[in-house]
């Protein structure tokens, strides 16, 4: 086996040297009947070339952005990725290391993810973050857990219009404890929260929105904050397309208490739903509230700086049953890869890109609308996404679509039974004018 | 002009501190839609007035010489031996990257209708049922990001089933020689925790099991073999206490690479496991994730498994399946952490059953040629056959006023990377050494050489050895400072500063702390 060094003839002398004559004489403490008698019934060990030839054999299977044109966001995005951050990750010095216990020979991760950390303060405008969490979804459900813990409060005011798998991991989170989860209806006009709805008490822990939401519609964070203030509620805003903050007003200026995102965008493949990263920032008083690795300036004897993992006293590892979280191996190479992307695009690059993204979809949603039997179903202000709604089954709309190698958005009845006949379509600056027009074409043949 | 002190490679600022105005790293294509003024999509009060304000401003090839100059502050499995216990910090193939990345699933969107997702949905359902047959068990979920979200995920399937059953519990007992997260998982999931002792020989104590194991037990959480490297040779008894008692056995299988191949949990009467495939399976760790910890249930357990499952359909097509009244619901957006479950697949596939079994064997008697070379110079606190690592301490040391992480650093000196030392608790001074199979015989005999250096050190010279590392770029870092004063975040004005002492008495954190 090409993975294990020692020859079979060394591991014989090995074994003969500590004083033993079979190799199972080493597993003695497994009791006997528990020991198997014959080979695992998986398939036979295969060389390189025919493993390589399997996965491309199913990789090719699959409808991907080589061969499609996406017009699928909902929590996943196909942006561009600079070539310099697959190349930086690769390197074995990043990617075959464990979690940096020992600073003195791990300060390439470890400085990578303080300027993680910065970039997502820069970019949120929030005081603290940590060094990721393993997505969007369960940065949301962490959130939860700390807005329970900061407030002593058991009940949640949960915006319909967050990420319907999120809702979900929330209420897998929440299962075991006595937290009530409202739901806040949407403005069926705008696409955005009802501000009539949200009316928090002196019980609610938090209330949790999302901008833009799932429909792509850009809430309004600052009177949300407002409202959750007033009754002394924490305002949890989570950002599932963070390139948005390229031209959005940042949440933490706005007054949100903990901002989550997903950080797919910024650098990490599609990749079939991960591995992502999930962001978590808050404010400097709740700091010692918050979950996962922290990493923070440190000083050697000489005053030489460098950086630690710090705040261990809130983690699983020292205080076990009262850690703030559970959470240990998370998403570091991840959030490297989201600070060379985001050093690779720099303050221009993020705001073109996001104005790309703004541009193109403002310009397909507008075309869409002008083509009979469509229209733009919210009202809202959009970024990269929206939601239109069809006089003809989207399933007949996403099959023609299909036919010209475009996959045309996520039909939202599913998640929004009275969302009927309404796609969630979304652009980036990965789809050329070209495929729009297509995609217009096909629309107009119906 | 900044002076430069040593090697620019060795005194790389931040990215930050190396941004000049009007550099780019970034190149896009020419926006292709005519425009309209941003105010008439998005209301103007919602607009940012001005870029981000502290990004930096980088060329491409200051991005590139940043982070390779940082990489090069990192010691790496591919550099040399990182014994870290429990961690199986074994070789990461690199053909598994490969796979990953292929463009049919780099690229592949989450939301792509099932019958275009048939290549990915393969993956998952090939692994999930290559993973049953390797620990014995009916079915699995593959969501979980990392270890210790399979804990979540395991406990809460218990949870549920003992709920369905119409007796819930509200305990779980965990074995003090356990790993950090278990108490914290059990925790999370509205548990009570009851720590139950080790015996004389480092294995549950069977009659402190006994007398715990009441109307209340929910669960057992087990980690076998344990984090002292040893087999719960009594697995049989135990499991037939937790379940005549009514509960459940939840196995943590971050040990699972004493296991592959050689016997299965299923097999033994565990109910719930996860895994760690970015231990036993080889998937790179990444400097703390990403991982996956998929869950593999019994038969009892499956209805409650989290949804979606992927199901093959009558015609033979994949499809996922969200019709589960039982299930606990997600415990993650989309199927979990796709990249990493196909390394973790292209792994299996290139060992065949014979090589995992061949990964096990080694890895093992790598663990105990250490412990026989060892052992008469480092204390091992409960002696006897170990699996796939050591649990050695710094008894003998500490009469020269050495302790373990001062062993700890000056292995840095001698080119390996430090064993374990923040578990197991029942261990003062542990370091958990797990060589795994990667290591060949020359890499341990370094070891054991460098460990019997310093040991000698510790007698001769033990300021040497409490004073290390001498020959990193950073020496010691001042946790404790840190901790007191934390700064968590670069800002512009803040120019690098010695840290203020903290005060006498002041509560310290851990230093040097490791765990898996």
């Amino acid at each position: 086996m090409r993975y294990i060094p020692n020859s079979p003839e060394e591991r014989a002398e090995m074994l003969r040297e500590i004083g033993y004559s079979t190799i199972e004489q080493l597993f003695r403490p497994i009791p006997e009947r528990f020991r198997l008698k014959g080979p695992l019934r998986l398939p036979p060990a295969r060389s390189e070339v025919e493993v390589l030839a399997f996965f491309r054999e199913l990789a090719a299977r699959n409808a991907a952005a080589t061969e499609y044109a996406l017009f699928l966001g909902a929590g996943a995005y196909h942006h561009f990725i600079p070539s310099v951050v697959d190349a930086l990750i690769s390197r074995a010095e990043f990617a075959t290391v464990y979690t940096p216990y020992q600073p003195e020979i791990a300060q390439g991760t470890l400085q990578a993810l303080f300027e993680y950390q910065t970039l997502i303060c820069q970019l949120t405008g929030m005081e603290v973050a940590n060094a990721s969490l393993y997505d969007g979804s369960t940065a949301l459900a962490e959130a939860v857990l700390m807005a329970e813990r900061v407030t002593r409060r058991r009940e949640i005011l949960l915006a319909r219009s967050v990420h319907p798998e999120y809702r979900q991991v929330i209420a897998t989170y929440t299962r075991a404890f006595d937290v009530t989860l409202r739901l806040l209806e949407y403005d069926p006009e705008t696409g955005g929260i009802d501000l009539r709805a949200v009316t928090p008490s002196a019980k609610t822990a938090a209330l949790i929105v999302q901008s833009p939401n799932f429909f792509g519609v850009i809430e309004d964070i600052a009177a949300l904050a407002e409202r959750a203030h007033e009754v002394g509620a924490l305002l949890i805003v989570a950002i599932t397309e963070p390139i948005s903050l390229g031209l959005l007003r940042p949440p933490g200026e706005l007054g949100a208490d903990i901002v989550v995102g997903e950080g797919q965008s910024f650098g990490l493949p599609l990749s079939f739903g991960g591995p992502y990263l999930g962001i978590f920032a808050t404010r400097e008083r709740f700091v010692r509230q918050m979950p996962g690795r922290i990493i923070g300036q440190a000083f050697d004897q000489q005053g030489r700086r460098g950086f630690v993992m710090t705040l261990a006293t809130r983690e699983q590892y020292i205080r076990r049953e009262k850690a703030t979280s559970n959470i240990c191996t998370s998403q570091e190479l991840c959030a490297i890869m989201a600070a060379i992307y985001l050093s690779t695009m720099g303050p221009r690059g993020l705001r073109e890109v996001a104005e790309q993204n703004a541009q193109k979809a403002a310009y397909l949603a507008r075309e869409i609308a002008r083509q009979s039997g469509f229209r733009l179903r919210f009202s809202g202000s959009h970024f990269n996404e929206f939601v239109i709604q069809s006089e003809w089954p989207v399933a007949l709309v996403l099959d023609r679509l299909r036919e010209r190698k475009i996959l045309g958005g996520l039909p939202l009845e599913p998640y929004y039974p009275e969302l009927r006949e309404c796609l969630l379509v979304c652009v980036t600056e990965m789809i050329p004018r070209s495929m729009m027009e297509t995609y217009l074409q096909v629309l107009d043949e119906l | 002009m900044r002076e430069t002190p040593c090697h620019v490679s060795r005194d790389e600022a931040l990215i930050f501190e190396r941004s000049h105005p009007g550099r780019a790293a970034y190149s896009l294509p020419p926006l292709d839609v005519p425009t309209v003024p941003l105010e008439t999509w998005i209301e103007a009060r919602f607009l940012r007035p001005d870029p981000v304000a502290g990004l930096p401003e980088v060329s491409e090839v200051d991005v590139i010489r940043h982070f390779t100059r940082l990489s090069r502050w990192n010691y790496a499995v591919d550099v040399g031996m990182y014994p870290l216990g429990s961690c199986t910090m074994k070789y990461n193939p690199k053909m598994n990257d490969q796979a990953a990345r292929l463009e049919g699933f780099a690229l592949h969107h989450p939301l792509t209708p099932e019958e275009l997702s048939q290549g990915s949905l393969d993956v998952l359902k090939m692994l999930e049922e290559l993973l049953c047959e390797i620990t014995g068990m009916v079915a699995g979920c593959l969501q979980p990001a990392a270890g210790a979200h399979g804990e979540l995920t395991g406990l809460l399937l218990i949870r549920a089933c003992l709920e369905a059953r119409g007796d819930p519990r509200r305990k779980v007992l965990i074995p003090d020689s356990a790993h950090g997260t278990n108490p914290a998982s059990a925790a999370i999931c509205g548990y009570s925790v009851q720590t139950i002792p080790s015996n004389e020989r480092g294995l549950i104590d069977l009659d402190a099991l006994r007398r715990a194991a009441d109307r209340d037990l929910a669960a057992l959480m087990l980690t076998n073999p344990n984090t002292l490297g040893l087999f719960e040779e009594e697995i049989e008894e135990i499991t037939r206490i937790v379940h005549e008692a009514g509960g459940l056995v939840y196995m943590d299988g971050a040990n699972m690479n004493a296991l592959v191949g050689i016997a299965r949990p299923g097999d033994m009467g565990v109910d719930v496991i996860h895994l760690n495939v970015h231990k036993t399976f080889s998937t790179p760790h990444g400097g703390g994730g990403p991982g996956a910890g998929p869950v593999l249930v019994t038969a009892e357990l499956e209805p409650f498994l989290p949804v979606p499952r992927i199901v093959r359909r009558a015609d033979g097509r994949l499809a996922l399946d969200y019709d589960r009244p039982y299930s606990i619901g997600r415990v993650r957006a989309f199927y979990g952490n796709f990249g990493v479950l196909v390394r973790g697949l292209s792994y299996i596939l290139t060992m065949g059953p014979e090589g995992l079994r061949e990964v096990a064997e080694t890895a093992v008697l790598n663990a105990n040629y250490l412990a026989h070379h060892l052992k008469d110079t480092y204390e091992i606190a409960y002696p006897g056959p170990v699996m796939h690592e050591v649990v050695f301490s710094d008894k003998r040391q500490r009469a020269y006023g050495v302790r373990n992480v001062d062993i700890a650093k000056r292995l840095i000196d001698y080119g390996f990377h430090p064993p374990t030392m923040s578990f197991p608790l029942i261990v003062p001074g542990a370091l958990m050494v797990e060589p795994t199979e990667t290591e060949c015989r020359e890499e341990l005999d370094l070891f054991i050489a460098a460990m019997k250096a310093i040991d000698r050190e510790c007698r001769e010279n033990p300021e040497l050895v409490r004073t290390a590392p001498h020959r990193t770029r950073l020496g010691r870092l001042d946790e404790v400072a840190a901790a007191r004063h934390p700064v968590l975040r670069w800002r512009p004005q803040a120019s690098p500063s010695r840290a203020e002492a903290p005060p006498d008495g002041a509560p310290s954190e851990r230093i040097g702390s490791s765990e898996s």
